[in-house]
């Protein structure tokens, strides 16, 4: 025998079912008067630093449908680079950014709307930026562990040419997998689950 | 947004997820998940800055009745209709350390195993005193705790006759976007955990057991409501002093 490491393991991940919207978006779901405002429904207000931008996404399943019960959550960076985070020791974010939003997939179309600026460029390492890029998480009924993918932006392409976490996508032919073209004022990114087209997911 | 923990952060990359220890992506008796999981590899990625951070919520987002589903939704002077019960416990880390300021968000169903939503379609009554939702923030010990009622057992389109064990989900928020986590509450002594087919998603018996709250009649409010403790664990920071730190770190 040797010594314990003394380590708990981490709780068993379970799917957030179809009713994920009753706990996360009680508003949306339609029950009011429990809280104010749903969580992450506003990232931006009228002092918010950046280019102001909309995010358009949807959840694909492996036949091209539209999940219409996912639920999306988004992390990004404020527009000089900095995570409105207690973790981020770098600098004080942009107070009128939250960096966060939350959004059920419409019940209809299966698309989700965030209202937010594009992110500045963090670091991957010292010496080495990253390309301004949006964290995403998505839960639905049928995934049993959240899903953890990246959206990039397609105008940002000298930055996303020497990006250290797309260099790292072997088969270069899924690269664009992460990369959303703009349309009018919004950037529209499609999350495929499965198939030809799927997106690349990260372990994180 | 506000930390609320009085230590400074700890700012280290998170230990890899054991994915063994999870569910699968694919689990074909829990039927919805055959076209929903991924089917390529995931690109493993040691955690940067954008990982490493995550929003923290104080305090001050919580309204009075938040931790209070039998009062939450219910008409003045009224409650919801079951088992009055109390929820109780502590978000730890791998290392066994308790999570501060963690954001704990849950749903049910109401006693009789009736979700107030659109596309529930159980003939269960549904209850006019219960929503099924509230949230509640950990604190200093990462412990936290809320009252509500035992939601029932309910059936679900899977297999023809295949029943959800009572059950209340958990949304949680540790200090890093790489430790997002949703997951389930099950009750001791429930004959149905086993046999559920998402239950039965998790490979490992011991893991099921970490996600089973265990009844605490010494936590019990006498001719009141009944306690369970159930424990949550997040994943842990990487922590040394060798490491190589960020810009700025
Ligand atoms: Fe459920």
């Amino acid at each position: 025998m040797v010594q314990s490491l003394n380590r708990l393991k981490e709780s068993p991940s379970q799917t957030a079912g179809p009713y994920v919207h009753i706990g996360l978006t009680p508003n949306f779901s339609g029950i009011s008067g429990v809280i104010a405002r749903d969580l992450g429904d506003e990232m931006v207000n009228d002092k918010t630093l950046g280019e102001r931008i909309g995010i358009r996404a949807r959840v694909l399943d492996g036949t091209g449908t539209p999940l219409k019960d996912a639920l999306v959550e988004i992390w990004q960076a404020d527009s000089a680079g900095l995570y409105n985070s207690p973790t981020e020791i770098r600098g004080t974010a942009d107070p009128n950014f939250t960096g966060w939003g939350r959004k059920a997939t419409d019940m209809t179309t299966g698309e989700c709307l965030f209202q937010s600026i594009k992110p500045g460029r963090v670091p991957y390492k010292p010496g080495v930026l990253m390309a301004p890029h949006v964290s995403f998480w998505i839960v639905a009924r049928g995934i049993n562990l959240g899903l953890n993918t990246r959206m990039y932006f397609a105008d940002e392409e000298a930055a996303n040419a020497e990006d250290p976490v797309l260099a790292r996508i072997e088969h270069r032919v899924r690269v664009p997998t992460l990369i959303a073209e703009r349309q009018g004022d919004a950037y529209v990114f499609d999350i495929h689950l499965q198939g030809e087209k799927e997106t690349v997911f990260f372990d994180i | 947004m506000s930390a609320e923990t009085k230590h400074p952060p700890e700012i280290g990359a998170f230990f890899q997820r054991d994915r063994s220890w999870h569910p699968r992506g694919l689990t074909p008796d829990y039927k919805t998940s055959v076209l929903r999981s991924p089917e390529k590899a995931l690109l493993s990625l040691d955690n940067t800055i954008s990982e490493i951070t995550g929003p923290v919520f104080g305090h001050g987002i919580l309204g009075a009745l938040d931790n209070d589903l039998i009062h939450n939704f219910a008409k003045p002077g009224e409650s919801a209709i079951g088992e009055r019960i109390i929820v109780y416990g502590r978000v730890l880390d791998e290392r066994g350390n308790g999570v501060p300021g963690a954001l704990l968000e849950f749903w049910q169903a109401n006693a009789g195993g009736r979700y107030r939503h659109k596309k529930e379609g159980y003939i269960a009554a549904l209850d006019p005193n219960f929503g099924g939702c509230g949230r509640t923030i950990t604190d200093e010990d990462g412990a936290y705790a809320f009252r509500t009622i035992r939601p029932g057992a309910y059936p679900w389109p899977n297999g023809v006759n295949d029943w959800r064990p009572a059950h209340i989900h958990f949304s949680v928020f540790g200090h890093g976007f790489a430790q997002r986590l949703i997951t389930q509450m099950y009750f001791e002594g429930d004959p149905m955990i086993w046999q559920c087919p998402i239950v039965r998603t998790i490979p490992d018996k011991a893991a099921v057991e970490m996600l089973v709250a265990a009844l605490d009649m010494q936590a019990t409010i006498p001719m009141d409501a009944r306690a369970y403790k159930f424990d949550i664990v997040l994943r842990g920071r990487r922590s040394s002093v060798f490491e190589n730190r960020l810009e700025g770190n």
